[in-house]
């Protein structure tokens, strides 16, 4: 029983990874006020870049670990022009932004697709990049495997947690971005530029998208597949609301969902007689759930999310 | 940078915004240790001006001069440098945030590479509001603070940006009298150091505070000069056009039946503390009853317990003798309540709509406007065509939305609305709150005019002399509850101001 749930929570952390990071993103995006629900299909770009690049230097045998590298680097570039994109359309052009992420979502996960096709064809797999034991921690039993032995990105991504808190909470950039999403004509009136900010925030929520869809193609998965993203782009923008604009409530909310994941898959795994779809239906089950009981707290909430700016206009 | 303004200009400015010209060669100055009112009726271009002056619109036509020299701000950044500082009328506060952090937001001081140098911030925040005697703790959250405080906020933030010119947008539109006098009294300290343009179209303050009056109508300078040179009448006069004297309520007491009797009402605020506590209070038909008191002690609360909007939690609320307490909004509608709400864009109308669609919201499912199902758009037209006559709303036709119109204009939808019903007792909540002279007598008419016709009226304000003007008694409200009830013979400002303080008279 010991063993079950030791696999189960160490499975739990680098599954978690690519959601997270997704969800990061999503919510420094939303902190500027911008919704993108085209995360899914940055991802899937990010995906299939990231993957495409060790594939191709090694035909599917082993590469540097350079390549893997260059294929997160890809993947992340990549996914701020498609912020940058975002932007173009959302900030200057004021287009409605849950349309316009729609539309996002679909270019890219078709795009990717295609792409895939003509470069790579069927299903290949890629040597993926290696979990590291970190000494001594990871040979405490118990916590050792759960939290100390997994691959590099996946200490980064959560390293990553404080350094997000601290860039949204403690820099003159974070002060900004909670400003223009909040009370834009405020920040105008101070002299912020709101656009610009907006622009920004979705270069990086977008870079951080593009690095988790490579995370799954090359880390987790190691390879890559129409199917691969299966909605936690989605479910990354809903994270974002269930963990209030907030990055450790985010990371709450990532790990809460992936480890129902990883528990239907341990009990489809060990034939327990239950109705598989069920199972599966699990995770999205609670996420609906928790969302529908989280109150919602006005106080921190961005509150301009989805409205365009235009100073001289005056709503 | 440092050097003071010692005079600043503005010299034929236009604006074409589409459809209007919202400035029409418009001209003023200002000294070193000045104010200025600006003056106007709603619409007559003053935020347009400021808005220009501070660089958030560009100007068509026309310059600015500070110390002689022009000056071109392309955004409000521009405009701090210069040392402006401006208050607007909504205030640019984000209420997620503390004090600090927003004033951190154009402190850019503290900005440093990867780092917001709160402590900083935080301390020239306290340095400012000592200096300034304006108190405000830097480690509250805008949303917790009170408009009042907020109005505060917004000067130490104008200040420790390091403006040397204030620019206030209708500084008193939201504070209680009290407050009123508390800025008064502030910004005449500060006028040691700062000059001032002020934008009002309250005379008292005009008299109390500026110098020099400059007066807009319709985009058009129409009046300029020392304020000491004219009385509030002349002033009053010039700005609407015309001689205004707000009515005054010379009717004898009512002694007819009582309409609405209110009896040990407890209800909950939205933060989940007691609005109003074991209220009673009784009004009879063909009377004004004016609810005296302090924003935020529970008049919204009592509004809405009324018109059935809000819980009852306790007590009884009697309608001409029918129990209305817990009911729906439609059913006390259906009893004969009129309402004027206090927010009158958000509750009073649905802004998107026309306004003839808004003359009918009460009444889309019965007769006359509806017939088997479908609306008579012939009968809504004719009647929304004589309504809009005869409460003389200024706009291009009955088929423009709501929201497009001015406040004053808004205002007179919802009271022809209400008034075209034929109620039986109106609610009428801050029903002039920030409208302009001419708004303000026209519907001090009407509210008279049907108190003629033997309705009943409590008339919610916090504005005392519109209170003591048009009501037979005053009730003044203090924590939820009616601290006493006064005859309009029996009522001064004096003793209203102590009894809204919460003292009790023995």
């Amino acid at each position: 029983m010991i063993d079950i749930i030791t696999n189960m929570l160490s499975m739990c952390i680098p599954f978690s990874v690519a959601l997270l990071l997704a969800s990061i993103g999503e919510m420094f995006n939303q902190r500027a006020g911008v919704f993108n629900l085209g995360c899914e299909g940055v991802m899937a770009m990010g995906a299939f870049v990231g993957m495409l690049i060790p594939f191709m230097a090694g035909g599917g045998g082993a590469v540097s670990e350079w390549y893997n590298f260059l294929g997160f680097a890809a993947a992340a570039l990549l996914g701020a022009l498609f912020g940058l994109f975002f932007g173009v359309v959302t900030v200057t052009f004021r287009a409605p932004q849950g349309i316009a992420g729609i539309g996002l979502q679909m270019f890219g996960v078709g795009t990717a697709g295609t792409l895939f096709r003509h470069f790579v064809g069927g299903t290949q797999s890629i040597p993926g990049i290696p979990d590291i034991d970190i000494p001594l921690l990871s040979d405490i039993p118990f916590f050792g495997d759960v939290l100390f032995s997994h691959n590099a990105v996946a200490y980064l991504a959560y390293i990553f947690i404080p350094v997000a808190w601290y860039i949204l909470f403690k820099t003159p950039w974070g002060l900004k971005v909670r400003a223009v999403g909040t009370n834009p004509r405020a920040a105008d009136s101070m002299g912020i530029n709101v656009s610009r900010t907006r622009y920004e925030a979705l270069m990086l929520g977008g870079a951080l998208a593009g690095l988790a869809g490579a995370y799954l193609s090359i880390a987790q998965a190691k390879m890559f597949s129409d199917t691969l993203i299966s909605g936690r782009g989605f479910i990354a923008v809903a994270l974002v609301y269930f963990g209030h604009w907030h990055p450790a409530q985010i990371m709450g909310g990532a790990l809460l969902f992936t480890l129902a994941q990883t528990f239907q898959t341990i009990v489809q795994s060990m034939g327990i007689s239950f109705p598989y779809e069920l199972a599966v239906m699990l995770p999205y089950i609670l996420v609906i759930v928790v969302l529908s009981f989280t109150s919602r707290n006005q106080t921190t909430a961005p509150v301009s999310l989805g409205k365009p700016f235009n100073r001289e206009i005056r709503t | 940078m440092e050097n003071k303004i010692r005079s600043l200009r503005m010299e034929h400015i236009s604006k074409r915004f589409p459809g209007v010209l919202a400035s029409d060669d418009i001209s003023i100055s200002v000294g070193e240790g000045e104010v200025l009112a600006l003056v106007g009726e709603n619409g007559a271009g003053k935020t347009t001006l400021m808005n220009i002056l501070m660089g958030l619109y560009q100007p068509d036509e026309g310059r600015i001069l500070i110390n002689d020299e022009e000056v071109r701000f392309r955004g409000p950044e521009d405009a701090f440098r210069a040392g402006l500082g401006m208050v607007h009328q909504t205030y640019m506060l984000v209420p997620s945030m503390t004090v600090t952090e927003n004033i951190a937001l154009g402190y850019k001081k503290a900005w440093k590479h990867m780092h917001l140098d709160l402590a900083a911030v935080r301390s020239r925040v306290v340095e400012i509001s000592e200096r300034y005697g304006l108190a405000v703790n830097p480690d509250a959250y805008i949303w917790q603070l009170s408009v009042g405080e907020q109005q505060k906020v917004e000067l130490v933030k104008t200040l420790c940006l390091g403006a040397k010119f204030l620019i206030l947008d209708e500084p008193t539109s939201a504070l209680t009298p009290q407050e009123v006098d508390e800025l008064i009294v502030l910004l005449h300290k500060m006028t040691e150091e700062l000059s001032i343009i002020f934008i009002s179209h309250k005379l008292q303050e005009v008299k109390a505070l500026s110098n020099k009056v400059t007066i807009l109508r319709h985009g058009k300078v129409v009046f300029s000069g020392n304020t000491d040179d004219y009385s509030s009448q002349e002033i009053a006069a010039k700005m609407t056009g015309h001689e205004i004297v707000l009515p005054k309520n010379q009717g004898n007491p009512s002694n007819d039946e009582v309409a609405l009797s209110i009896r040990d009402l407890v209800v909950m605020s939205d933060r989940k503390t007691t609005a109003l506590d074991h209220l009673s209070l009784d009004i009879h038909s063909g009377e004004i009853v004016g609810l005296a008191g302090v924003s935020g002690n529970g008049q919204r609360e009592l509004a809405e317990a009324i018109n059935g909007l809000r819980k009852v939690e306790s007590g009884s609320i009697s309608f001409y003798g029918k129990e209305i307490a817990g009911c729906t909004p439609r059913e006390v509608i259906n009893e004969g309540m009129g309402y004027i709400p206090e927010e009158r864009n958000t509750e009073g109308i649905v802004p998107a709509f026309s306004i003839k669609e808004n003359f009918i919201l009460k009444d889309v499912s019965s007769a006359p406007f509806s017939k088997g199902g479908f609306l008579d758009g012939k009968k809504i037209d004719s009647t929304a065509e004589s309504l809009v006559e005869r409460f003389d709303v200024r706009c291009p036709g009955i088929s423009t939305a709501a929201g497009s119109l001015s406040g004053g204009n808004i205002q007179k939808v919802i009271l022809a609305r209400e008034i075209e019903r034929r109620p039986k007792f109106l609610v009428a909540v801050y029903p002039t709150r920030g409208l302009d002279m001419g708004a303000v007598e026209f519907i001090h008419q009407e509210l008279l005019a049907i108190r003629e016709k033997g309705i009943g009226i409590l008339l919610i304000s916090e504005e005392l002399d519109e209170i003591m003007d048009l009501s037979d008694r005053i009730a003044v409200i203090y924590k939820g509850s009616i601290q006493r009830v006064l005859d309009k013979a029996e009522a001064t400002r004096e003793r209203l101001g102590i009894l809204m303080a919460g003292v009790k008279e023995e």
